[in-house]
């Protein structure tokens, strides 16, 4: 009987051991990206970056994504919810963390587009038919186009302008600036320059309700 | 009649004492596994660290005997150690290899590791000599230290 008492305090305390050390841990991670993303204000949002949503919006998500990454697509529908769901109150700006192989000639073809102002139907058909281009982790860029033709782009503009410099300056800003902030995953999410406590749709939901309560009290 | 009663009896006394002292050893034996394995799970779960072909091997070993010496506890079975003691060897021999390539006694050329993280490559440091692999070896000496101690005793 003893034994027993001793066997379940035990595993009682491991336990607690375990949650407490993960709370710690995972508060100390989440004060530390707060704080690299207050030191690296100016790599959060460049100039060059493509945003949606009203400008003035008090809410602003900034959001680094993978176009080869499954989560990122899977979120992709879950963000303009919350932004249909406080229509002028949110703004929402991407970034581009190209981790997975090929990702980055994606990148090029979607801005592309943009000089085409197809940015946001080339990125939704993209993230609609990834596992048509990427699969194993890896994107293939060249079996991106038919997924791209029905958008009525100009493809032999598209490929051209894929080439050109400020394009490739524009990816490697990106990359230099997910460098800054220590984005290790995508899809990666600062609102109004917090990061997410802990990854999830929940979590991404609540950020954004604190800050849209919050902003709201302070005007 | 009576000399066997007497004799069945002294052995139900002895078999009782040899319990009393040999069930602290498994529980003892079974703390330190379970705080390993929740120590690798927050190494790999919470802080993130991918754990290389080395580490995979050294938590096959050591997450089952977190249960086998559970359920050896409860109730107490001594040939508990029959079933562990091949487990927590093996890990040991793995923790050692696994040590000694960290500290550079075994060339990196001869490294099993191809892809993923190289086995080599120390990511954490507690004051100055704390690694994850002597941690490991640590862990598995010490259980197999206690399970020896049974294995002598339950001998005898």
């Amino acid at each position: 009987m003893k034994q027993r008492t001793l066997f379940i305090a035990a595993l009682v305390l491991l336990a607690a051991m375990f949650g407490a050390a993960t709370l710690i841990y995972r508060g100390q991670q989440t004060e530390k990206a707060t704080q690299t993303a207050i030191q690296n204000r100016e790599a959060l949002v460049r100039f060059h970056s493509p945003s949606m949503g009203n400008a003035d919006a008090p809410v602003h998500i900034v959001e680094f994504l993978d176009p080869a990454c499954e989560t990122c697509a899977a979120f992709y529908p879950f963000v303009k919810d919350i932004m249909a769901a406080y229509p002028g109150k949110i703004r929402l700006t991407v970034r581009y963390a190209p981790f997975h192989q090929g990702s980055q000639d994606v990148v090029k073809v979607l801005e592309a587009a943009r000089k085409q102002g197809k940015y946001w139907q080339a990125l939704e058909a993209l993230f609609g038919a990834q596992q048509g281009w990427a699969q194993h982790h890896a994107a293939n860029v060249n079996l991106v186009w038919q997924y791209l033709a029905p958008l009525g782009l100009d493809m032999e503009r598209l490929k051209s302008d894929m080439q050109a410099p400020e394009i490739d300056r524009i990816v490697r800003q990106d990359i230099a600036d997910v460098q800054a902030l220590n984005v290790q995953k995508t899809p990666e999410y600062f609102v109004n320059g917090r990061p997410l406590p802990a990854f999830g749709d929940q979590q991404l939901l609540q950020l954004v309700r604190d800050e849209l309560e919050r902003t709201s009290k302070g005007s | 009649m009576n000399t066997f009663a007497t004799a069945n009896a002294q052995g139900g006394v002895t078999a009782r004492n040899a319990n009393h002292t040999t069930w602290p050893l498994v529980f003892a034996a079974w703390l330190i596994a379970a705080a390993s394995t929740l120590g690798a799970l927050f190494l790999g779960e919470v802080m993130g660290f991918a754990p290389c072909v080395l580490c995979w091997y050294q938590r096959v070993f050591m997450f089952p005997l977190a249960l086998v010496l559970a359920v050896g506890l409860f109730p107490f079975d001594r040939t508990v150690m029959r079933y562990a003691l091949p487990l927590s060897i093996t890990g040991w021999l793995v923790a050692v290899y696994h040590l000694l390539l960290v500290q550079g006694v075994i060339p990196e050329t001869m490294t099993p590791c191809r892809q993923g993280v190289p086995c080599s490559q120390v990511e954490v440091v507690w004051l100055g000599i704390v690694t994850i692999p002597l941690l490991s070896v640590l862990a598995f000496s010490a259980i197999n230290a206690l399970l020896f101690i049974i294995y002598r005793k339950t001998r005898l």
